[in-house]
């Protein structure tokens, strides 16, 4: 076959059009040449001005009521304990150099030190961040397993019965707070019918038999697992499941939602259309050709749903005596403990700062066309 | 150019979705175009919606008593008193009725979604309007911080902000506001992004720079053709934020940060005293409450979502035959 | 199978295709009655002005039809030894069958067309699974060969990259080779090169030859571009609203049309090379200092992530005197609207130096909005769109009138509206159109108003960006009748942005011809359109089809013989074709025209 060579070569596309100009060009190591590599390399560069702010936000906000001795201790000390307690802590010092000298602890790992039961805040995150971290995993579980499915066939059922149900379903696990689910399916599971605990992460005796580990990582079904018992895994898992869907059930309706806009969308659009024209069946072009180009909105929108679930988590641990963080932010929030409240809430700072980091790596891998 | 399907004919519809309109008028106009499914969702929130403003209205004559009564001439309610007469849905744990609870948590409810908008949009819209026309390195530095806040879990920056503005500790009015700010910090930046990201797209506009090349003042241009056109998504945002409102405030509640019980009936305090209550078997303690507060959410929600989703050519079940590209919705639900 | 069964050469054949889509009001008829037929190696052209219906009737060939749509008649579409199947009752399974197989559709954007998140190679192999064909390695193996067919350079390589890694020409040769992927015997392009710039229109449309004549597929194209039926089409189709109002052999449509919107159509169409001379400029206006003087203007715009900054404008000379119109022509990116921004101080220069009425405009970002003469109301603007050029919310009335409050505040309400009565006037706008919204305007009277606007203040020097690009021919021919006639009137200069030789040929007394920020050529329009120095002016012009069938054919082969390769005989082959010979007597009496073929 002879054709005339198009003429037209890779002009003005994303990468075609720039000139490097002589000089102009300036030096790069070559990991950053590719655009990936500098898209993911600058926004990396995004997740330390982020944690830095709020950081500085936290610890600003939560001195603008006062140090927290004086918060918690103020009607139970005298005023020359107190100031004795004030100075042991540091909190008397001017509250520029207090910044500073948190912004460096915080640089090292250490999250200072609570101030109702003087404990390292970040041994407290290390305990409890375990714990959420399990019940966040089985949510995002939950989830996915409940959401996606769901969400492709709301899509493809548009504006008929299946479609209907699910959306109304949806916006009923939005409008639902976590910790009334959470009493509901504790009401109707655990008091009503008795199949599942009532509250806690274990039993007992599960959680004396898990401490008696040599390194427990806190992470209990693992933990259950190591440990050869098959009634300790069993235990723990039936303590897992209504915390598991109180939390993940609402994540479930978000994700649901959004699944069914974004495909929708894409069943929409000319790509489809074209894909059709040449043959390609209806399942294939909902699994296949609109799913993908969906799942960059998606995963985008499920990072942010992040922030959504830690809070959720705040409350499900509260309603199940779940111990993790969450419960944990709670109590030290009753016995106004603000060094340690601080404390969690920088940690859950930085921890959305880097999961939003991971999800726009995880967008800009699935869609090619990286930019920003 | 060309025809497309989606746009089989001319002239254009007369209602393109750029009519000035008011949200009043909105929602009898959008159930008029409505068919379906779409329909009775946007009446069952419409009706939802209404019954919450009525109760709230209408707590001290629908209420059998008071929100911190605790006794009728001199004779405690009890507690923990499962419903029968005199209390139709029994009494908490604390003494107090359910049911007047309930209705007067309407009032609460209504107070903080109100008080908390009210704060969050003008600053979110006027920020929103200056930062992403004017640019530079301020509108920067502002996206740097909206960006930060709205990835932060909004519960936490309440409870945070109410830690600030209370101690944590709160009377009716002091409490009411203090919640109502907290919140209301949370809102701010989903104003300013989404005013912002709209003002990028009309500030590009030909007919912006139409008023450029003929030299009219910032001020002038920001007012009276930008501003206009970059608030479309807002009805959307504020239903959604009324909704999120309510959650958020039964969730400081929940968490003890909420409005002491003798100065305001709220309900997230009330599902938390309910949780042991449930546990020994109680039920009847957190099923109004939590009712209450579902019922709230879904109204404003699904009011918010189908006037959205009849506003928007694509998730219409009929298509309008102007399909221009139509902003999708300005924000998804996040919720903590 | 009712009714007569087609010819067996006919592989489509529409009849009585009715087509109506669901609205908030009513059903809208799109298709009112289409009846077509397409014969096998048949070129036919549908043409028509937007919402004639012509993509809803291609679309409904392979049931590509929306949910809303509703569709009566019958299409019959040839599916080999299955025979003709009624595309509109068949069921899910023959449908999918006859996708690609029966007839292929090549698409309008192939930016759209394009799945952004797969390969262009796994695309096209998805054609070939989905009925079946080969293994996955047989299927890879398969796409890069037709990537290749299709002119795709490198086609190993090229299959494992994604769309927006390809030029939009390469993008529509991908969706070409998908299209033929299943070796269809009619292939739907509906309007396959309006998204693409002319120079590589001609290849697309070179490569859309080469399918009919090597491989003998028949062609249903669908397109507004009388140049592109004049070059590629045996037989025409004319639509509007939903009809068919006359359909002939290409030569006798364009020679000798019956149809009164026939006539008008081809009439409003500008033909290059053959426009009326302009006449001369006053000679007292020469000698006037000019209106814009450019020296070595650079516009940059910076590069995101840390990589250099993206030249738009490099280094442009320019003059326009006072009085006079500079037709400013080039492809997408060549940096011609940046220039026409410059001028209106919406786009910041980067270097050189730049003056507009006597303003020297300097370097760097601005302070206050547009420029001295905008600002003066020395300078208009009309812009590209002329839906999205006025503030949807205010009337037409006080869009027009916004220049006077701004700049006039001495003016009283009934001053300006006087002056918005009389400017509309100026623009054949009926005057209770100050009172309506934009929306409620066609496009040819949204650009009229803009012209209005822009003429407010009776400017000096009117910026034109592509102010007729957005129009169909018909309204295009009024509103560049209505403003050559203003220009003359008025007498303002104009800077005249646009990527169409023909209209730029027409309304400018000076071409500057811009190619990758520079100017390559400038000079007396007739000059550099009718003897081109530079190659890239001679490309464009040479790619540039002309409607006349006659004088296109003749302009093809003497652009195909100096690039050496004139791949095939232009001598069409379909010898069993039963309807017309459109293209056999053409060829033989052409006859170059005007000063235009280099």
């Amino acid at each position: 076959m002879t054709l005339a060579p198009p003429l037209d070569g890779r002009r003005d596309g994303p990468h075609g059009g720039q000139r490097d100009g002589a000089g102009r060009g300036r030096f790069r190591p070559a990991v950053l040449r590719s655009p990936l590599a500098r898209y993911l390399a600058a926004r990396l560069l995004l997740v330390l001005p982020t944690v830095l702010l709020l950081l500085t936000a936290v610890f600003f906000l939560m001195r603008a009521t006062g140090d927290p001795v004086t918060t918690a201790f103020a009607d139970r000390l005298t005023p020359a304990q107190l100031q004795q307690k004030l100075h042991a802590a540091g909190y008397d010092r001017p509250l520029l150099t207090q910044y500073l000298d948190y912004l460096r602890q915080v640089a090292t790992g250490d999250f200072g030190r609570t101030a109702t039961d003087n404990r390292a805040v970040g041994e407290v995150l290390l305990t409890y961040g375990a714990a959420t971290l399990e019940l966040a995993c089985w949510a995002l579980l939950v989830a996915v397993a409940v959401g996606v499915p769901l969400g492709a066939l709301a899509a493809r059922h548009r504006d008929r019965a299946p479609d209907a149900v699910l959306r109304l379903a949806a916006v009923l696990g939005y409008a639902t707070p976590v910790f009334f689910v959470g009493l509901l399916l504790k009401l109707v599971f655990a008091v009503g019918l008795g199949w599942l605990p009532v509250a806690g992460r274990a039993s007992v005796q599960t959680e004396l038999r898990l401490q008696d580990l040599a390194d427990p990582t806190g992470l209990y079904l693992l933990d259950a697992l190591r440990s050869g018992d098959g009634a300790a895994v069993a235990d723990v898992l039936r303590h897992s499941v209504l915390p598991a869907l109180a939390l993940g059930l609402l994540l479930a309706g978000v994700l649901l939602r959004l699944v069914r806009t974004h495909l929708i969308a894409t069943l929409e659009a000319e790509y489809v259309v074209a894909a059709r024209s040449r043959g390609v069946g209806a399942r294939r072009l909902l699994t296949r050709h609109a799913a993908r180009p969906a799942l960059v909105p998606v995963v985008t929108v499920l990072g942010l749903q992040v922030a959504g679930l830690l809070g959720g988590a705040v409350l499900t641990e509260t309603t199940f005596e779940w111990k993790g963080l969450g419960y944990q932010l709670a109590h030290y929030l009753t016995v106004r403990d603000f060094a340690a409240v601080q404390g969690i809430v920088a940690l859950f700072a930085v921890v959305v700062a880097v999961v939003n980091f991971l999800v726009d790596a995880l967008a800009a891998l699935i869609d090619p066309r990286v930019r920003y | 150019m060309s025809d497309r399907p989606a746009a089989p004919d001319r002239p254009r519809h007369p209602a393109a979705p750029d009519r000035p309109r008011r949200l009043a008028r909105l929602v009898p106009q959008r159930v008029r175009g409505s068919v379906g499914l779409q329909r009775a969702m946007l009446l069952t929130g419409a009706g939802l919606t209404a019954l919450l403003l009525l109760a709230a209205l209408l707590a001290p004559w629908l209420a059998p008593w008071g929100h911190a009564q605790l006794q009728d001439g001199g004779a405690l309610f009890g507690s923990r008193q499962p419903p029968g007469p005199g209390h139709p849905l029994g009494t908490t744990a604390g003494g107090y009725d359910v049911l007047a609870r309930t209705l007067w948590g309407t009032r609460t409810a209504v107070a903080v979604i109100g008080l908390s908008l009210l704060l969050s949009v003008l600053p979110g819209t006027l920020l929103g309007l200056f930062s992403g026309y004017l640019g530079g390195w301020a509108d920067r530095l502002l996206v740097g911080v909206a960006d930060a806040l709205y990835s932060f879990p909004s519960l936490l920056l309440a409870i945070v902000m109410s830690v600030v503005i209370s101690g944590g500790r709160s009377s009716l009015v002091g409490g009411l506001t203090a919640a109502a700010c907290s919140i209301a910090l949370v809102f701010v930046p989903q104003y300013f992004r989404a005013v912002r990201a709209e003002v990028l797209r009309v500030k590009a506009e030909p007919f912006v720079e139409a008023a450029r090349v003929i030299g009219t003042g910032h001020l002038r241009i920001m007012f009276r053709h930008v501003l206009r056109n970059s608030v479309r998504s807002l009805p959307l945002l504020l239903t959604l934020n009324a909704a999120e409102s309510v959650l958020t405030l039964a969730g400081l509640g929940f968490l003890g940060f909420g409005i002491e019980p003798n100065s305001a009936a709220e309900w997230g305090y009330d599902l938390n005293r309910s949780v042991s209550d449930v546990t020994s078997g109680v039920w009847w303690t957190a099923l109004a409450p939590g009712t209450a507060t579902v019922l709230t959410v879904l109204g404003v929600t699904l009011l918010g979502e189908s006037l959205n989703d009849l506003a928007d050519p694509r998730l219409r079940r009929r298509r309008a035959p102007a399909a221009s590209t139509s902003p999708t919705a300005a924000k998804e639900p996040t919720r903590a | 199978m009712p009714g007569s069964p087609p010819v067996p050469e006919e592989l489509l054949r529409i009849e009585d295709l009715h087509v109506s889509f669901a609205t908030d009001r009513a059903a809208v008829p799109a298709v009112r009655g289409v009846d077509l037929t397409v014969a096998a190696g048949e070129a036919v052209a549908l043409v028509g002005e937007s919402g004639s219906g012509k993509t809803v009737t291609a679309r409904s060939v392979l049931g590509l039809l929306p949910s809303s749509a509703a569709a009566t008649g019958r299409v019959l579409l040839d599916h080999g030894a299955a025979g003709p199947v009624d595309v509109l009752a068949a069921d899910r399974r023959t449908l999918r069958a006859l996708r690609g197989t029966a007839a292929a559709m090549v698409f309008q954007e192939p930016a759209t067309a394009l799945n952004p998140v797969f390969p262009i190679g796994w695309q096209l192999a998805e054609g070939l699974r989905a009925h079946g064909r080969g293994t996955r390695a047989t299927r890879r193996a398969r796409a890069v060969e037709l990537l290749g067919q299709v002119g795709i350079p490198d086609p190993e390589r090229r299959a494992d990259h994604y769309p927006h890694q390809l030029s939009g020409g390469q993008q529509q040769r991908a969706v070409i080779a998908m299209a033929l992927a299943l070796g269809a015997r009619l292939l739907i392009a509906d309007e396959p090169t309006t998204a693409l710039d002319v120079t590589v229109q001609a290849e697309i449309l070179d490569l859309l030859r080469h399918c009919r004549d090597e491989l003998g597929t028949a062609l249903l194209l669908i397109t507004h571009n009388l140049g592109v039926v004049a070059d590629l089409a045996d037989r025409v189709a004319v639509m509007r609203a939903g009809r068919i109002v006359e359909q002939a052999p290409v030569g006798e449509l364009f020679a000798a049309p019956q149809h009164p919107y026939t006539r008008q159509l081809l009439s409003a169409v500008p033909v290059f090379g053959s426009a009326p001379p302009l006449p001369a400029r006053p000679a007292g206006a020469v000698d006037a200092p000019p209106v814009v003087a450019a020296r070595g203007l650079v516009v940059e715009y910076p590069g995101r992530w840390g990589r250099p900054p993206f030249r738009a404008v490099d280094g442009v000379d320019l003059e326009i005197g006072a009085g006079e119109v500079l037709g400013l022509v080039g492809e997408s990116g060549s940096g011609k609207t940046t220039i026409g921004r410059a001028l209106a101080g919406l786009t910041a220069t980067g270097g050189g130096t730049l003056t507009v009425l006597g303003e020297t405009l300097r370097p760097g970002p601005r302070r206050r909005t547009g420029t001295a003469a905008g600002r003066g109301g020395r300078l208009g603007f009309v812009f590209q769109d002329p839906a999205a050029s006025f503030d949807p919310r205010l009337t037409v009335g006080a869009c027009v009138a916004e220049p006077l409050r701004v700049h006039r505040p001495e003016l009283d309400g009934a001053a300006v509206a006087a002056r918005v009565r009389e400017l509309l006037e100026h623009v054949r706008l009926p005057a209770d159109t100050a009172d309506r919204h934009p929306h409620e305007l066609s496009g040819g009277q949204r650009q009229r108003a803009s012209l209005a606007r822009a003429l407010a203040l009776d400017p000096e020097l009117v910026i034109a960006d592509e102010p007729t690009s957005a129009l169909d021919v018909s309204v295009q021919a009024q509103v560049l009748e209505l403003f050559t006639r203003l220009q003359r009137e008025l007498g303002f200069a104009t800077l005249f942005v646009s990527h169409d030789l023909a209209v730029v040929e027409r309304v400018a007394d000076r071409v500057a011809v811009l190619h990758r920020g520079r100017v390559v050529e400038s000079g007396p329009t007739a000059r550099v359109l009718g003897a081109p120095a530079h190659p890239y002016t001679r490309r464009l012009i040479a790619s540039l089809p002309v409607p006349d069938p006659r004088r296109q054919a003749a302009r093809r082969r003497a652009a195909a013989l100096p690039r050496q390769e004139s791949q095939q005989p232009q001598q069409p082959q379909q010898e069993q074709q039963p309807l017309q010979h459109p293209l056999q007597q053409p060829h033989q009496q052409s006859r170059q025209t005007g000063a235009t073929t280099p």
